[in-house]
């Protein structure tokens, strides 16, 4: 429940090494052809770093549960403003490709 | 002594510090709620019109520099960490300490803008600047200055959050060097080190996004 549990320095050193590693791992990653997976390990390995961040250096893990479902909220309607709107732009043939949702989401994790 | 800090700290409407600590990180973190939207609303677009123009985002992307663009995540994830040892060092009470990391993170912070500038100074140099004086060669000029204009729009609003941290950071090393915090009440740098850490996650995902397409 307390925000005030105080971590030790050597864990912020830690996470910060991670990142660093993560950074790394990212810009190798992107000059390796991986169809679309490129794209999936990007945001994968970005998801990843701020969970970290979320957890460690602004403490959420460590805050009330109310705070918790302030951040989830953040997300969850960023998801929300996410997918509708896909779903919208999507589905209007648009996009230059065959109209539904399996070959939309094909093309977009090719490119 | 620890009596009449807490006192000149706490605000009337609250029980306590502990109390008042807790309503401002909630009303910080509405705060940044309202800010993952929107540079949602930048992302967003983003990712409609690189599904709609996956080549020429791609070959814009190639105009940018992926070694300044990697020093620039290092230098940002490295000012993260100060600032979390910043905090640290305000729960300890530890005033040098506080003063010190709170200017290593303006340090980072202004290092990172200036990285920032001399990549804007050679888009500029390079007509790569959305507008009439906007040149590209290339099969997708159109669409590639709309990835441009999306580069511009993101990394700018980016900077401009960065500045203001920097502003916010600067009041703060002043207050903390006169002793205004203490190991009971350091809450402004506790919030304050949420909002940078919250524009360190938008370069966490602006980097790969912008940097990184197609690079294979």
């Amino acid at each position: 429940m307390s925000q005030h549990v105080i971590l030790p320095q050597t864990l912020y050193v830690r996470i910060f090494a991670v990142l660093l590693a993560l950074t790394f791992v990212t810009v190798a990653v992107a000059y390796i052809d991986l169809g679309p997976l490129n794209n999936v390990m990007a945001l994968s390995i970005a998801v990843t770093k701020t969970v970290l961040v979320i957890l460690y250096f602004m403490h959420v893990r460590y805050s009330s549960h109310l705070t918790w479902v302030f951040v989830g909220a953040g997300f969850l309607w960023l998801l929300i403003m996410i997918a509708f709107t896909l779903s919208d732009v999507f589905s209007r043939g648009w996009l230059p490709f065959p109209r539904g949702w399996e070959t939309a989401t094909v093309f977009f994790l090719m490119t | 002594m620890v009596s009449s800090e807490a006192s000149s700290a706490l605000s009337h409407q609250f029980d306590d510090l502990e109390q008042q600590s807790e309503a401002t990180t909630l009303g910080m973190w509405a705060f940044l709620v309202t800010e993952i939207l929107f540079f949602g609303g930048l992302f967003l677009c983003y990712i409609v019109y690189r599904a709609s123009y996956p080549e020429a985002f791609a070959s814009g992307s190639h105009h940018l520099d992926v070694a300044l663009g990697t020093v620039n995540t290092a230098v940002l994830i490295g000012s993260s960490l100060t600032m979390a040892l910043a905090v640290h060092a305000a729960q300890l009470g530890r005033q040098q300490e506080l003063v010190l990391f709170l200017l290593g993170t303006i340090l980072l912070g202004t290092v990172f803008l200036g990285i920032k500038g001399v990549e804007y100074g050679h888009k500029l140099a390079e007509h790569l600047v959305p507008g009439p004086s906007f040149v590209f060669t290339g099969p997708h000029a159109q669409q590639a200055q709309l990835f441009f204009s999306l580069y511009f729009a993101m990394t700018g609003l980016h900077a401009a959050h960065m500045v203001i941290g920097i502003g916010v950071l600067t009041v703060l090393t002043v207050m903390a060097w006169r002793g205004h915090f203490s190991a009971v009440y350091y809450t402004p740098i506790e919030i304050s080190g949420l909002y940078w850490h919250f524009v360190d996650i938008v370069w966490i995902f602006l980097f790969p996004l912008l940097y990184l397409i197609g690079r294979h």
